[in-house]
């Protein structure tokens, strides 16, 4: 068996925004997913907004998400064959939500997005695209915020942009952030930077 | 209802980005042709049926040797079912001083309730159909009569003690029959002359006969109904039991029809297949990001069965309307060579269509879409993390049940399906392991070919599994379309081969052996070829294995029938060339001097008889018995003398008997007949042509149909090709974008893609020829009971078609993805 984190313990309270930094294979991308539920430890627990998640079966694991959780990711991930709006309206349908088209309308307005609702994910540039992915995160008011590189496929100056809407909005809705980057200038945001090392944390504990 | 609501989003959204096109089609071809194929068989099935009903002149036949109660003539009324009455019986019939046995047949109004009568205005004379029966005080004989009594049209016969005049010659009833059971010639008057004839009295030998004729619906009711009330003494009869020629070849029929069905539906769910297999590829993501929203398993799978239980539907509906088109279109285009009317189309195939697009979807495409289930929601992180491949008993478990389900449905033949089923599996067998062998060839080759070669072979190598269902794929499509296009013809060839155009169309019966040498110098001395004369004896059967027979049919109908009727008997040195011996053996040397019969099976079946079962029989008060040494398979269809009972040399020796031939004489050559039948006055002159031509019909009809059956299983055919294609569309797209963005010219990539596919559709050929070889002759040995010759050109055909069909489709579907410019392939994705 491979051991790709070891020996990691770290707490986030409400609120805080943290960077995760470190070096390719570091286990960045691991501690999120486990932070997030998407992934389970073989030893050890996590616990998000006081519940056990690695005593959860993957149901349990997804209807916490559900609750607490918004994603943004590197490559974006929005669904190629819906519109900006119908990928923002996805989470809120997923929870059943009558609002849906309203409720991401006004996130998107919200982002400046508002002329662009019903165009394509290929229709939109990479900055649009991540705009999107971000009105989809905040749309359900989640309390954590998991971002895994935001900025990592878009050029600087968009980053940029990117990176002040994102915190701009997190400030806004007093959502807790965990960002995973390897970009200084952008953990030095945070209110803490965790850094790992070949899957330990080395500092910022 | 969160997941319809939400089924019905993706369906809609998947609708309109066509990521569901693909399944969709392969799905609507399916459906399409299944139900085309379905309405069009229905139809020429319903045909086949009503010309089959002829040989009863009816649907359903009440016979009893008493009156026939009224009271279901109304009860029939009440159903909208038709009737007609016929009393027939022997007598004789006067003309001077001539006289002639004959057998009366005294017809109400209405009859034949199926088929038409023929009549000629000249005994021998080339006939007409009509819709008339003889009028009042007139009658209608047939040409054996009329030359036997030397009358003429327009004349008076005496038939008891009444007087009739001779209007027409009667030349053909549908319900003539061919087992020889009425020997006598016969006559037709109107039954409202019966009763001034006096002939009908308390004893006298008289048939009692009520015809009925309705939609196959309303008869299965009656025929339950009418079999409560009726007494012991009156017999049901449907035409199964009637002419077993008729029977052989429609049954023949039926499955050609259903084997191009069968096809079809095989196609059409390894096209599903493949389409459900990309489908699935394409939504892992999206299906990863929803369970990272917080989406639970439980509902990504109810979400998955609605959207493709609303996908069964769609198809069903719209496929069933498309088949209804495509089947009244063809009907159009057919309507020269379809003579008589088609009735209309059943509902039935419509819900076929429906319930095999769900069979289909359960087994074909739910196993690849119950992975998206499983996808581990950390892909959004890692895309390389895949669901956990699925149990094969749970993949192939369910696609076979599906598949061994619609196939029994549709041909309700166990053996059949078996075969099938057996030739799939094994076919599958050996794609599978073939295409195997070619990847683990495909590293050896790569060196001695050029560049294009090189990375087109590299690539099948390179996808292994991938490749090989694609060899798969491509080899079942191919060999089908070789069994339908090759294969076919041999076998309909064959079919048509059994019925040679020198088949006896003349049966000559009661030839007494005193006369028999004569008799062939006669037949000699007109020129035709010398007749093979067969033995025959007439006799009842008394008891098997000393149990007197009234007491071993006793309540059951078909065993009565065979009882009662008088049988024919025969003895023979050799079997004849069409029986097949199922079971038990033919007579040796050693055996000689021993009492044992042959027994068809149809005789075998009904009366339920064994192996070394002692038959007894009456020949004119003499008993016969003798032990059953074999059973025997007869093809009736061949129209060459044959009986349900032969005997070992000896057996019959110094029973009085006569002699039986056939002989096939044309129009031209048939004016001989008036002169042999005044010559033998004993011998009995039979026409088979009518029932020749109407088996005839059967064949050419059915031919048809498959003809046009098969390009609906075309169309099938090619969207596995297509469908096969697009499943690695998306892949294609990148890689050629990769090759051009490190230098390639697009005419190398596209060559590249050519090689790929030629070798494919080459391998696929030669496999699909084997493939399609094997079950041919196993078809033709098995089910269709015809001999099978190895055709060479399914081995050419297979390989050209393999390499054009396959190597030209996949380059020209392929054309558009190397096209597409790298840059935004790259971008994309």
């Amino acid at each position: 068996m491979l051991t790709i984190l070891d020996d990691v313990s770290l707490q986030i309270v409400a609120g805080e925004t943290v960077a995760i930094v470190g070096a390719s294979g570091a286990g960045k991308s691991t501690l999120l997913a486990l932070l997030a539920g998407l992934d389970e430890p073989s030893a050890g627990g996590v616990w998000l907004e006081g519940t056990e998640l690695s005593a959860l079966d993957e149901d349990g694991r997804a209807a916490a998400r559900a609750r607490h959780v918004g994603f943004v990711f590197q490559s974006f991930h929005l669904v190629p064959s819906l519109t900006a709006l119908e990928n923002v309206m996805l989470p809120l349908e997923l929870a059943g939500r009558r609002d849906a088209r309203a409720g991401a309308r006004a996130v998107l307005e919200q982002v400046g997005l508002g002329p662009r609702l019903g165009h394509y994910p290929r229709q939109l540039s990479g900055g649009e695209q991540q705009r999107v992915a971000i009105a989809r995160a905040f749309v359900t008011r989640p309390s954590v915020l998991f971002a895994d590189e935001p900025t990592g496929n878009l050029d600087t100056a968009t980053g940029g942009r990117i990176i002040e809407l994102l915190f701009n909005l997190n400030a806004a809705n007093g959502t807790t952030l965990v960002l995973v980057t390897h970009d200084r200038a952008i953990a030095t945001r945070c209110d803490r930077i965790i850094e790992m090392d070949a899957g330990r944390l080395v500092s910022g504990r | 209802m969160k997941a319809l609501r939400f089924a019905l989003l993706a369906l809609s959204r998947d609708w309109r980005s066509g990521e569901l096109a693909v399944l969709l089609a392969a799905l609507l071809v399916a459906v399409t042709a299944l139900t085309g194929v379905g309405f069009f068989t229905d139809r020429i099935g319903q045909a086949v049926d009503q010309r089959a009903a002829e040989v009863l002149a009816a649907d359903l036949r009440l016979r009893s040797a008493e009156p026939i109660p009224e009271s279901y003539e109304a009860l029939a009324a009440e159903q909208g079912i038709e009737t007609a009455r016929i009393i027939s019986f022997p007598s004789v019939v006067f003309f001077g001083a001539d006289s002639a046995l004959t057998a009366i047949r005294a017809v109400g109004p209405g009859y034949p309730l199926r088929g038409r009568l023929k009549i000629a205005d000249a005994p021998f004379a080339p006939a007409r159909e009509t819709d008339e029966l003889p009028g009042r005080g007139e009658v209608w004989l047939d040409s054996r009569l009329l030359a036997r009594l030397g009358a003429s049209i327009g004349e008076k016969v005496n038939i008891g003690a009444s007087a009739f005049t001779v209007t027409r010659v009667l030349d053909y009833r549908p319900d003539q029959g061919s087992a020889f059971v009425d020997l006598a010639p016969s006559l037709l008057i109107p039954l409202a002359d019966l009763p001034a004839t006096e002939l009908l009295g308390p004893g006298s030998r008289a048939s009692y006969r009520l015809l009925f004729a309705g939609t196959p619906a309303q008869i299965r009711d009656f025929r339950d109904e009418l079999g409560e009330r009726k007494s012991k003494a009156e017999r049901l009869e449907s035409v199964d039991e009637e002419s077993p020629q008729i029977q052989a070849s429609t049954k023949r029929a039926g499955r050609f029809l259903n084997l191009s069905a069968i096809i079809t539906v095989l196609l059409a769910a390894v096209a599903v297949a493949m389409a459900a297999r990309r489908y699935t590829r394409r939504h892992l993501d999206n299906v990863a990001l929803m369970k990272c929203m917080g989406a639970p398993q439980r509902f990504v799978l109810q979400v998955t069965v609605i959207e493709l239980a609303l996908v069964a539907l769609v198809a069903a509906l719209v496929g069933s309307l498309l088949g209804y088109l495509a089947q009244e279109l063809l009907t159009r285009l057919v309507g020269d060579l379809v003579t008589v009317g088609l009735p209309p189309p059943t509902l039935a195939p419509a819900l076929m269509g429906g319930a095999t697009a769900l069979a289909i979807l359960v087994g074909f495409a739910l196993p690849p879409l119950l992975q998206l289930k499983r996808v581990p929601p950390a892909r959004v992180l890692r895309r390389n993390l895949e669901p956990p491949p699925l149990r094969y008993s749970v993949s192939y478990g369910l696609a076979v049940a599906a598949l061994l389900g619609v196939l029994y449905w549709l041909v309700r033949d166990v053996r059949l399906v078996g075969y099938l089923a057996a030739g799939i599996a094994a076919t599958l067998a050996v794609l599978y392991g073939a295409g195997f062998l070619l990847v683990s060839l495909a590293g050896r080759m790569r060196g001695a070919v050029g560049v294009a070669w090189r990375y087109g072979v590299a690539n099948l190598a390179r996808r292994g599994r991938e490749s090989v269902v694609q060899v798969v794929a491509f080899g079942l499509g191919l060999m089908v379309l070789l069994l339908l296009a090759v294969v076919r013809n041999d076998l309909l060839k064959d079919w048509r081969a059994s019925l040679p155009a020198d088949t006896p169309n003349f049966f000559m019966i009661n030839i007494p052996v005193a006369e028999s040498t004569e008799f062939v110098q006669f037949v000699e001395g007109r020129g035709l070829p010398t007749p093979q004369l067969f033995p025959m004896i007439r006799a009842r059967m008394i008891a098997i294995n000393g149990r007197p027979i009234d007491e071993v049919v006793a309540g059951n109908d078909r065993a009565q029938g065979f009882a009662e009727r008088e049988q024919n008997l025969s003895w023979a040195e050799q079997p004849q060339l069409d029986n097949k011996i199922v079971a038990g053996r033919w007579w040796e040397e050693a055996d000689r001097g021993t009492a044992y019969v042959s027994v068809a099976t149809e005789y075998q079946e009904d009366l339920g008889l064994a192996l070394g079962d002692r038959l007894a029989f009456d020949v004119a008060g003499e008993t016969v018995e003798a032990e059953i040494l074999s059973f025997r398979e007869v093809e009736w269809d061949t129209f060459r003398p044959n009986f349900f009972l032969v005997f070992s040399p000896g057996t019959l020796d110094g029973l009085a008997g006569t002699w039986l031939t056939s002989v096939k004489l044309d129009v031209e050559q048939r004016k001989m007949l008036a002169e042999l039948v005044r010559r033998f006055p004993s011998v009995s002159v039979f026409d088979i042509d009518a029932i020749l031509a109407q088996v005839r019909e059967v064949i050419d009809r059915a031919s048809i149909a498959v003809q046009y059956v098969f390009l609906f299983t075309i169309a099938a055919g090619i969207t596995v090709l297509l469908a096969a294609i697009q499943s690695t569309r998306d892949e294609r797209r990148y890689e050629s974008a990769m090759l051009r963005t490190l230098g390639a010219r697009r005419r190398v990539v596209l060559a590249g893609v050519a090689a790929e596919f030629t070798a494919l559709g080459m391998l696929s050929g030669v496999l699909a020829a084997i493939g399609a070889t094997l079950a041919g002759w196993l078809l033709a040995r098995e089910v269709f009971d015809l001999e099978y010759t190895i055709d060479p050109w399914v081995w050419v055909i297979g390989l050209v078609a393999g390499a054009v069909i396959v190597g030209g489709a996949g380059t020209l579907a392929a054309r558009s993805v190397v096209n597409h410019p790298p840059i935004s392939t790259l971008r994309e994705s």
